[in-house]
């Protein structure tokens, strides 16, 4: 069996009594279209947050390209191409959105470490940023503050930023979370369009968005993964309808 | 100001201060001794600025390492006979520069007030360490006759202060050109996202905590190299130069010449060391009082610092600028 690109071994955490993930065997093909979903509180972001590293599980274990990533910190498994957008806009808001960019750059190349050479005569750089920027359409943006960007373009500024750091796997937390709909099907075109070689899981709210972008899907409900398969089998899951697609009509 | 889109070409009105600073020399010999004092506070500052200002560590206890800097230069001087200014300055860098590694290793691990009241504690403890150990200080009564020789055995520290003012200026001079070239760097631009953002640093893969200890470190050693000159100009060292005040006096130097853009590390000095000197000299009991108003009328009404309320005119100069090379094209 060829190395998933992402992959958790019977992943537990709990809080005191709370067990919030039970037992998750979760496996992210190379190239994968995947899509996390859930109903509210079903654990995906205490689950997104330890394939990132920002929660330690209780036990189990996290694989990166097969490789045991469990006690890795969370930089160092960015720099093992573990990378993420947040659900919350996480972003340097003071700064143009070229800088947002280049920042993360610039860690991958190992250009943040020098002292010397002013950081815009890094032409290297520069010239990645903007080709970043220009895929994303937000050339005209990159001189711009990312707090003076409507926000549905600070989603993309988010995207951008982890696209800069070439991932292997991509976690993408509600990428349209808060994007007036006018403007999601421009995030939806950006989804489409990224490489093809990138490993993506996407955790997202919006239905409509998982099943035109995923092509498998899995069901997280109180911790545990309740079913995998592929969008046509999740739609007929009566299981999924009664916990989750039916809570949802009714909400 | 830093970062991927600034340019870093010197602009003239950063010329200024080292005309000032000339003119000053010629135009003032009277007020040398205060004028080497105040430059010794801009290196000060500039060194806090790059921790403050730029990283976003906050603390009161960077007087640890200009104290260090001022006792290493001192004792060095008074009680083991090594006099070569280049020596004592080196020795007093090497010290704060150990100081800067060893605590920062363990106290940038944490943030905000705990990491304020532990910065505090370091220079607490040195402060007192300093006050008992006075075999080697002087205690209280501070350390007399440290002895420097003449600067590559020719300029001599005379009683005007002439040598003084020069000899720290161009350690002034030095200073600034590293912390520009360090902030325009891309060093500079991560330590910018370090203070905007942390989260999003450790989500690009930076190790920030690293980071933090050598910028740390370095900002230590300037703050020794700083105390170190106060030491060889005042041929004393006093226990003032340690413990919370010092740091206090420099934080509102900073805050006054405004954080996080380099002149405001000299404006900041200039202004509070002129007024104490001026309000020292006229209210001799109540001449904080003075520096408190100063204070609560920057902190209301300009909030980026003295240096804050020129942004509105140096921005429409550039916009002006901008514009005119557009129409040139």
């Amino acid at each position: 069996m060829a190395a998933s690109a992402l992959e958790t071994q019977k992943l537990c955490k709990s809080f005191g009594a709370l067990t919030v993930a039970d037992n998750i065997d979760f496996r992210l093909e190379p190239g994968a279209r995947h899509a996390l979903i859930g109903p509210n509180g079903a654990g995906k972001t205490t689950f997104v947050n330890m394939l990132t590293g920002a929660l330690a599980p209780s036990s189990g274990r996290i694989l990166l390209g097969g490789e045991d990533i469990t006690k890795v910190s969370q930089a160092a498994r960015v720099r093992r191409g573990l990378g993420r957008t947040f659900q919350i806009t996480t972003l340097f808001r003071k700064l143009p959105v070229l800088d947002n960019v280049a920042l993360g750059i610039a860690e991958r190349d190992g250009v943040a470490r020098r002292m010397w050479k002013p950081a815009s005569r890094h032409a290297a750089i520069i010239d990645e940023a903007m080709a970043l920027l220009g895929t994303l359409g937000l050339t005209a943006d990159a001189r711009i503050k990312v707090e003076d960007l409507p926000y549905g373009r600070q989603r993309l500024v988010e995207i951008a930023i982890a696209l800069g750091l070439k991932p292997k796997v991509l976690l993408l937390d509600e990428p349209a979370a808060g994007v007036p709909s006018q403007d999601s099907g421009h995030v939806l075109d950006v989804l489409a369009s990224l490489p093809a070689d990138i490993a993506i899981l996407i955790i997202e709210h919006d239905m409509d968005l998982v099943f035109r972008f995923a092509r498998r899907i899995t069901v997280l409900v109180q911790g545990q993964v309740l079913v995998e398969g592929t969008p046509e089998q999740i739609a007929a899951d009566r299981r999924v309808r009664d916990v989750y697609l039916g809570e949802a009509t009714h909400a | 100001m830093s970062g991927y889109t600034s340019d870093p070409r010197i602009r003239w009105t950063e010329l200024l201060p080292w005309a000032a600073a000339i003119a000053f020399f010629f135009a003032m010999p009277e007020y040398l001794s205060l004028g080497a004092r105040i430059l010794i506070y801009i290196l000060f500052a500039l060194s806090l600025d790059l921790i403050l200002g730029y990283a976003g560590i906050i603390t009161l206890g960077h007087s640890a390492f200009f104290g260090l800097g001022a006792y290493t230069a001192g004792v060095l001087g008074a009680k083991y006979g090594v006099t070569d200014p280049f020596l004592q300055l080196i020795a007093a860098a090497a010290m704060a520069a150990l100081l800067g590694i060893s605590t920062g290793a363990v106290i940038l691990r944490t943030k905000a007030l705990t990491l304020l009241m532990l910065t505090l504690a370091i220079t607490s403890i040195l402060l007192e360490i300093a006050n008992k150990a006075t075999w080697l200080t002087g205690g209280a009564d501070g350390l007399s006759g440290v002895k420097t020789d003449p600067i590559l055995g020719l300029f001599k520290f005379d009683i005007f202060g002439k040598t003084a003012f020069i000899y720290c200026l161009i350690a002034l001079f030095l200073g600034w050109l590293l912390v520009r070239r360090l902030i325009y760097s891309p060093y500079g631009a991560m330590l910018t996202g370090i203070r905007e953002n942390t989260a999003r640093m450790h989500a690009v893969g930076a190790p920030v905590y690293w980071r933090l200890v050598l910028i740390y470190t370095l900002s230590a050693t300037m703050a020794g190299v700083a105390g170190a000159l106060l030491t060889q100009v005042n041929q004393f060292v006093g226990l003032n130069v340690l413990g919370l005040e010092p740091s206090g006096d420099l934080l509102v130097m900073l805050i006054l010449g405004g954080v996080g853009r380099l002149y405001g590390a000299f404006v900041g000095p200039v202004v509070y060391l002129i007024a104490q000197d001026y309000l020292a000299k006229q209210y001799p009991e109540y001449w904080y009082f003075g520096i408190g108003v100063l204070l609560i009328v920057v902190v209301l009404f300009a909030r980026g610092g003295i240096l804050g309320l020129f942004d509105p005119w140096l921005q429409a100069l550039s916009r002006r600028r901008s514009s005119a090379r557009a129409l040139a094209r």
